[in-house]
This record gives structure tokens, C-alpha cells and sequence, in this order.
């Protein structure tokens, strides 16, 4: 699932954090904006390609994205997709060491990486005439790649640094994956895409290649061009870079353990010393806009805007304005995954404020919403704002092809993602109203509690 | 109203431009390119760029006095304000403002930073006359509204909790602090717990009148609009602010400290690490040079000496960098990275040694020669959006760059020499440091000098 994305490489850009907000950031049909002429076709080996033309500036951004994620991972080695993600900066035979790197510095481009649950991501954004150099060292890279031990040890230790980063340094990280664990009783979104810390310690280089022989293939990848391009031109570079790549690998169908009948409410406590200001939230597990029925993923996504994006939502209006007892509270669906996602629902209390009391309120606003549905003004409001967002992510290329390429590595094609504005426009408030009652389902969720440790054991001598 | 300046070769907008004049080898054909100096009928000034491909109108616009203006036993004030303007402003309240702004998808916020306070909007095309409207209500007619001042200093005071926790935090906090005691430099522009309980709404109010006038303001707009439509939005947005504001002095300053460490304990176990010393300042002669210097010590490349040498060569952290800092009274280089408690007195010895290094020997030919070709290119590059074009411009506003500045800036980089980088690294770079560390440290205390 697309909530929680780690990149290799310096955060450049913290735009990897795939909410319901930025799902609102696809290509409309009938709008008249430029991200309408996106072309989509596969090489003879399998690789797909997805063509943006976007004209304003002589500049491309090129995407490789990997169907492939810490879900696919094998149980124990926890951390592996993310991991390889790293090493692949590491060089190949043909270009070693970083020379990638020093290329695409040497034109002044910006590259990056990500891995996710569902897929891994490789970028760079260059000049127009670098396009094909770009396509050129990443097939490369596809099937080169050269590693020794002196430089996968360092990256191990980058790895677990970024871990104690993102996770160990941060107590509301540490219970967001506890949380999640709970959330998923068989299915491996369950484990962080970091990985578990003991499991990140024992990769090794024969992990890490065994891994990439079996995923990093044309027939399991897609790229995605957004720039100042024709269709023709990526077709013909394509062919000539990606289409030379094989053999290929054969990929079995992606078929992860999946949930069984979830039957009791979970709750996870974690207490810190290190808290100094408590919260509470909430995960349920609902469809993805992958395995929902038909309107349904759209109507959880008009279900969460309504409920808790910004400050008309009814969790803030109600917790943050009306009662007057919580510094902030909202809600998110992470509707681009392979399986079963989850919706979010979140509060902070103010001072003096229990999370009993905070969570009673928090249910107070989900009861109304599931009783009584929401109304027509919410939705219309919701529905601009939403519809709105997808014509302003025609103004940055690399959100355009961020989308694309999240979609069609889980699952989605690109007709779904272009029709996403009328199918939001078409969701009706009894469908919204249907959505609460039916996945709002408690039995099917996991609360947090983030709360102060007042005794803490001393841990070191 | 005049065209200011006409660039070579590209397409549609400057960052076009720029590439073909800097970067591509084979330029596309000739067409002019222009970023237009608007001034509107009430006399407001802003630079334009017009684009029509999508169908939106972005502004950015700074103005002069933030933090720095903060009373001193009320740091914050600033920053509040800020986070108050838009919510609730003329005949609306918080949520009839947040209300009709959703309703017509405009984004309107405003952040407040050590000396300048910015504001940013995007629009559609077709909401943009309502658009420009609320963002000159919240400018002209703020409320403060005593249910959204508490609001919003509950929302702030939990932020400030929770950093009280967070390493990173600290560590800069801590940083700033030290190097500019007694200036408002050293005061957080959050604020802090004890200060924000003291401000009142007529601190706000103050400041906003004080603050917020024509003769500060910086705007830059990008966007499907021409020269006059633009002219009359500005009017609709700023025509009703005074014409002057009312700015207390601000002493220059130097930031102090350096040689010391500061070490302070939180069970972590990944230590965070500042440090930094004196800039140099944006309209000193050697800028250029000091801004290539530093780059190549450890500007946002993957290639720069400290993230090679802390992260490639020894995995101690995931991310290191340093960036030249320049503020209206002063000017700075600071970086951050974290590591783990047993390898924290390491990497700050690699940091220090290859500071010391670089001021000493200078960078090699080849690495200004990357340096200079990878900073010409990236400029444009990295202006992907129509907000982030609009913010370079307020920025070189801002800075007194000229509007022509774009046109000029790969010149200003090539005429850096070796020589130029070797006299200008010493002259950044020989000040010592001043390194604050929150953690536990392995074996790490603080210092008072050298």
C-alpha cells in the first residue's frame, strides 16, 4: 500500500507521502488541462510505457517503476525490497560505482528513489536531451547491477541509521508500526516496508541479489515520461534501450496471504517517556480502490475528505471548534494498494483532555456520520475541492507521474486513473452514507494509544 | 507596465530559457521568453509570468518583519499571526472563511520566518477575482477571533511539546540559541511555552498593522493571466494596505559560539547533530564563489565531500548536507546530520576535518567544474511547478537580484576561478564551528572552545 514510502538517497522532496488527498491528483477526462494526451503501450519484452507530454519547459522526468514491494518480500527478510532499492545506486558492471549518480549530477538533474509495499521507483529529472541517456543507464541497471561487500556493508549501516531515523527516534512512528502489525493478522502489509530492525541486520549481498534477479525484469516494470517529449520518440528510445534488456524472467501471479474474517476490535498502547503529547487514532481495514467494488473505493475517498481533510471536516469542526477539547484531528485513506488498505481516523487532545474522552467524541462523530450520511452541501464541497486537485497536479509533472505510476503497479489501469474525476463526481451521499456503515466496522480496526511513560525502567547502566 | 526582459531560445517560461541558454547543447528554436514587470493601477508592483497551458494563476509575496520584529518577552507573535490570517477575516469567520475557500479549491496560507513573512496562493483561473479577494481580506481585515487565536495557539503549544522530544529539534533550537544570544535570531519564531500563553490578540494586531504595508511587499504571480488582469488582482489582494510599515531597528549580528559543543542528553538512540558557523551574505562580492564552496562541501548533490566521506564511504547517517543561510542581519552556513550514540564523536570529527580541509586546500579544478555545470542546470530544474517559479522570483526580489538576474546568473557562476573558490573557502570556512549534539553520545561532552 502507498502510505509509507522510504527513498535511498537525501529526501529531496517530501512528496512521497501517497494520501486520498493526492489520489485527487490524476488527469481528468474532460477537463481541459494538459495531462489529457497520455499515450500507453508495451515493448515485445513485456515493459510497459506510459507517455505525459507536458511542453511548458524542455525538461523530462523519466520513471521506472518496479512491480515489486516489501509485500513481496519472503517472511524473515523484512527490509529487502527497501534495501535493494539502496544497493541499486551501487553501479554495474558497464557504469560502476556511481556513475549514474555523477551523470545525472554532471547535467544538473535531480534523482531520487522509493519503495513502497507494492512497488519500487527509480527517477530522474533532466534535460529533454538527456531523455534517452537516462533510459539507457537505467536498462543498464535493470539486469547489470555489480555489488561487493564494501559496498553493501556501508549501505546496511545508511539503512539502519534511516531506520533509527524514521522509526526508533520517534515514538508515534514506533506505534504507527506496531499498528499496523496488528491491523493485518496474515497479510504482509503487516510488516514495515523498512523492515523489522533484527531481520534489517542480517541482509545480505546474496539476499539482495537473489531478490533483484527475480523482480527486476521488463516484463514486471513500467515507465512512465512526463516532459516535453512525443509519444514517438519515447517509443523508439524504449525500444532501443529498455526493449535490448533480456532474457526476461517470468513473474507468477502476485498473490499475497490475505485477511481473514477479522472478529475483534485491537488496541495497541504504547507508552514512552519520550511522549510529550499524547494521541489517539484509528485504522480500519476497507478495500483499496484495487479490490473495492465498483464506487466503492471513490465513495471511502469522499467518506475520509468529508470526515477528516482540513478545517471544514467534521472531526475537526466537531473535536477542534465545536468541543473544543482536541489541538487536531482528521482522517486519510490510503486508496492505492495491490490488497486491502486501510482508513485512518486521528486526534490530539489538548491539555487536561483524556484519549477516553477524546476517543468517546472521535465515535460520537463516525456514529452520526454512519446513522445519518452526510449531506449534499459536504459532498458538493468535497467534490470540487477533490476534483479541483486533479487540474492542479497538471502543473507539477512529477506528481502526474507519480500517479500513473502508482496506479498501474497496483493494479489500476490507465482508463481508471484518467476517469477519476467523473467517477468521483458520480458518488452519491447514500453511497458515502453506505460506505461508513459498512467498513466503519470496529471488529475490523485497531486503536492506538500514544501516552506519556511517567515511569520509566532505566534501560542503561 | 513594461516587458523587463526578453531571454533566448526556449519555450514558454523562464526556466526555458535558462536551460537553453545554459544547458542544452541543442537550443529549440528561437522564441522570446518574458518575465514581465507589473505594476497595477494602485501602484503595486509584481513580476509575472504568464502561462496558459494550465488552466490556474499562482502568487507568492514576502514581506519584510516577521520573528525579528517579535516582542522580547513574547517570541512567537509573528508566527501566530501568520498561522491567524486566514482564519477569519471581514464578514467571516474562521469557518465561513475556510468554508468558501474549499468551496472554490483556492489554497491560501501564510508562513511566518525569521525576518520575512510569506504568503502563497493557488487558484483556478475561473475562481481567481474571489481568490484574490480573500487573500485581501485576510491581509487588510484579519480578525482574531478569540475562539481561533486559542485555536491555533493550542495547535502551536502541542507542536512545541512535541518537540520538545525530538533531537532534531533540539539540536537546532539549541544551535540557534547560542550563536545569537540577546537577538531576536535566537529566539524560535514558534515561540516558545512559556511566551506564547503571554501574547494577546492586540500583540497580533499590532503586528499586522506595523508589519503588513506596500513598501515591504515582494509579489511574484505565474499563471494563465496577462499584465492587466494581473494588475487588477493585486489591487483586489493589496490595494487597501497602507503605504508604509513601521519596522523596529534590527542590529546586524554575527553568530558567536564557535569552538563550542554543546551536548545535551535525550534517550535516543540516533543522535542529532547541527552545526555551522558565519556565512556570507548574499550581496557580498564572493556569494557566488562561497555558494559553489559550499556546494561542493555539502550542498543537496549526492556527490558532495561530507555525504561521500559520513555516507557513502562509512554509513554513519542516512542524510548530511549544509547550505548557506543569509537573513537580513546576518548571514550563515549550517548543516545537520544524526547518527548512532558509538559513532557520534566520529562523524562530527569527519565533519570537522573535512571543513578544515576544504578551507585549507580549496576544492580541485574538476570539482568546481561539476560544481559550476551542476548549479547552472539545477536552478531550472528544480522550478517543477508554477508556485515554485513564483517563489524564485519572490526570492530574487527579495535578494535585489535584478529582474534580470536569470539572464545573468550562469555568467556570475562561470566567473568564479579557482583561485576565487580556494581564497573564499578559507574565508567561509576557517571560523570554526559551533556544534550542538542531542542524544546520548558515546563518550561525548560539551565544550567551551578549541
Amino acid at each position: 500500500m502507498g502510505g509509507e514510502l522510504h527513498e535511498s538517497k537525501l529526501v529531496l522532496h517530501t512528496i512521497f507521502r501517497i494520501t486520498a488527498a493526492l489520489l485527487a491528483a490524476l488527469a481528468g477526462g474532460d477537463l481541459a488541462i494538459a495531462g489529457t494526451d497520455i499515450s500507453h503501450f508495451a515493448l515485445a519484452n513485456g515493459l510497459e510505457v506510459v507517455v505525459i507530454p507536458d511542453h511548458r519547459v524542455p525538461v523530462a522526468t523519466h520513471m521506472i517503476w518496479y512491480k515489486v514491494g516489501s509485500a513481496d518480500e519472503t517472511p524473515g527478510k523484512s527490509g529487502l525490497a527497501h534495501f535493494l532499492e539502496h544497493l541499486m545506486f551501487k553501479g554495474t558492471a558497464k557504469n560502476p560505482l556511481d556513475r549514474f549518480s555523477q551523470i545525472v549530477a554532471t547535467i544538473g538533474g535531480q534523482e531520487n528513489a522509493f519503495t513502497s509495499s507494492d512497488y519500487t521507483g527509480y527517477f530522474q529529472r533532466v534535460p529533454k536531451n538527456e531523455l534517452k541517456h537516462m533510459m539507457e543507464l537505467e536498462a543498464d541497471r535493470m539486469t547489470g547491477l555489480a555489488l561487493t561487500d564494501d559496498v553493501v556493508r556501508p549501505e546496511l549501516d545508511v539503512v539502519l541509521e534511516e531506520q533509527n531515523m524514521r522509526v526508533a527516534n520517534n515514538p508515534a512512528a514506533r506505534l504507527g508500526e506496531q499498528m499496523e502489525a496488528a491491523l493485518y493478522l496474515n497479510h504482509p502489509y503487516g510488516r514495515p516496508v523498512i523492515g523489522w530492525r533484527q531481520e534489517i541486520e542480517q541482509l545480505t549481498r546474496e539476499d539482495a541479489l537473489a531478490f533483484y534477479r527475480r523482480f527486476y525484469t521488463p516484463n514486471n516494470a513500467v515507465v512512465v515520461v512526463t516532459g516535453d517529449v512525443t509519444v514517438d520518440e519515447v517509443r523508439t528510445f524504449a525500444e532501443q534501450t529498455y526493449g535490448q534488456v533480456g532474457p526476461v524472467t517470468e513473474i507468477k501471479p502476485r498473490v499475497r496471504p490475505q485477511e481473514p474474517v477479522q472478529e475483534a476490535a485491537r488496541t495497541v498502547t504504547l507508552a514512552d517517556a519520550r511522549v510529550a503529547q499524547p494521541s489517539v487514532s484509528r485504522y480500519y481495514l476497507v478495500p483499496s480502490s484495487t479490490t473495492a467494488q465498483a464506487g466503492e473505493s471513490e465513495a471511502l475517498e469522499l467518506l475520509a475528505h468529508i470526515l477528516g481533510r482540513g478545517s471544514n471536516s467534521r472531526l475537526y469542526r466537531s473535536l477542534v471548534v465545536n468541543d473544543a477539547i482536541a489541538v487536531n484531528a482528521g482522517a486519510n485513506y490510503d486508496s492505492t494498494a495491490l490488497d486491502a488498505t486501510r482508513l485512518s481516523v486521528y486526534a490530539t487532545p489538548k491539555p487536561g483532555i483524556s484519549l477516553a474522552q477524546l476517543e468517546q467524541a472521535l465515535d460520537d462523530v463516525l456514529a452520526d456520520v454512519i446513522a445519518r450520511g452526510v449531506t449534499a452541501e459536504e459532498l458538493d464541497r468535497s467534490k470540487s475541492r477533490m476534483v479541483a486537485d486533479a487540474i492542479y497536479a497538471n502543473d507539477n509533472p512529477r506528481t502526474m507521474a507519480q500517479w500513473y505510476g502508482a496506479a498501474l503497479t497496483t493494479g489500476s489501469t490507465v482508463e481508471q486513473v484518467r476517469a477519476w474525476p467523473e467517477r468521483i463526481r458520480a458518488v452519491s451521499a447514500d453511497a458515502v452514507r453506505d460506505a461508513a456503515r459498512h467498513w466503519l466496522d470496529k471488529r475490523r480496526s485497531v486503536t492506538g494509544y500514544l501516552i506519556k511513560d511517567s515511569h520509566p525502567q532505566e534501560k542503561r547502566s | 507596465m513594461k516587458p523587463a526582459v526578453f531571454l533566448r531560445g526556449g519555450n514558454r517560461c523562464v526556466l526555458a530559457a535558462l536551460l537553453a541558454a545554459a544547458v542544452l547543447a541543442f537550443a529549440p528554436p528561437a522564441r522570446a521568453v518574458t518575465i514581465e514587470r507589473v505594476v497595477s493601477p494602485a501602484g503595486i508592483e509584481a513580476w509575472l509570468v504568464r502561462n496558459p497551458t494550465v488552466p490556474l494563476i499562482a502568487l507568492e509575496f514576502a514581506l519584510r518583519g516577521s520573528a525579528d520584529q517579535d516582542p522580547v518577552d513574547k517570541a512567537g507573535v509573528a508566527n501566530l499571526a501568520a498561522d491567524l490570517l486566514d482564519e477569519g477575516a471581514g464578514p467571516f469567520d474562521a469557518m465561513a472563511f475556510h468554508d468558501r475557500l474549499e468551496r472554490k479549491a483556492i489554497e491560501l496560507s501564510f508562513s511566518a520566518g525569521r525576518d520575512s513573512l510569506r504568503g502563497t496562493l493557488r487558484t483556478l483561473k475561473e475562481n481567481s477575482e474571489q481568490a484574490f479577494d480573500y487573500l485581501g481580506l485576510s491581509l487588510a481585515e484579519p480578525r482574531f477571533d478569540s475562539e481561533a487565536v486559542e485555536r491555533i495557539r493550542a495547535q502551536i503549544m502541542s507542536r512545541l511539546r512535541r518537540e520538545t522530544v525530538s533531537p532534531r529539534d533540539v539540536a537546532s533550537r539549541n544551535w540557534w540559541a547560542t550563536a545569537f544570544p540577546d537577538h531576536p535570531y535566537g529566539r524560535p519564531v514558534e515561540g516558545t511555552l512559556e511566551s506564547l500563553p503571554r501574547i494577546s490578540a492586540d500583540d497580533l494586531r499590532s503586528y499586522t498593522r506595523r508589519v503588513l504595508a506596500r513598501d515591504q511587499l515582494k509579489v511574484a504571480i505565474v499563471g494563465d493571466i496577462d499584465a492587466q488582469a494581473a494588475g487588477a488582482l493585486l489591487d483586489r489582494a493589496f490595494g487597501k494596505l497602507p503605504a508604509k510599515a513601521e519596522l523596529q531597528m534590527v542590529s546586524p549580528v554575527v553568530a558567536q559560539g564557535m569552538g563550542r559543543r554543546i551536548v545535551i542528553q535525550l534517550d535516543v538512540p540516533q543522535a542529532a547533530v547541527s552545526f555551522g558557523g558565519p556565512g556570507i551574505s548574499r550581496s557580498d562580492p564572493d556569494f557566488m564563489a562561497a555558494y559553489i564552496v559550499n556546494h561542493i562541501l555539502g550542498g543537496g548533490s549526492f556527490s558532495s565531500r561530507l555525504y561521500r566521506e559520513v555516507r557513502e564511504k562509512r554509513g554513519l547517517a542516512y542524510g548530511i548536507s549544509d547550505s548557506l543561510v543569509w537573513l537580513n542581519y546576518t548571514a550563515l552556513m549550517i548543516g545537520s546530520t544524526a547518527t548512532r550514540a558509538d559513532a557520534t564523536g566520529k562523524t562530527i570529527e569527519i565533519i570537522e576535518h573535512e571543513i578544515r580541509r576544504l578551507a585549507e586546500e580549496g576544492p580541485t579544478e574538476d570539482e568546481l567544474a561539476k560544481a559550476k555545470t551542476y548549479l547552472k542546470a539545477s536552478f531550472v530544474l528544480g522550478l517543477d511547478t508554477s508556485n515554485r517559479i513564483a517563489s524564485q522570483l519572490v526570492q530574487m526580489q527579495l535578494d535585489s537580484l535584478g529582474i534580470d538576474y536569470i539572464d545573468r546568473r550562469s555568467g556570475l557562476i562561470d566567473a568564479v576561478t579557482l583561485a576565487d573558490a580556494k581564497r573564499v573557502a578559507k574565508r567561509l570556512l576557517d571560523n570554526g564551528l559551533l556544534v550542538t549534539v542531542v542524544g546520548r553520545p558515546t563518550g561525548l561532552s560539551s565544550k567551551e572552545s578549541d
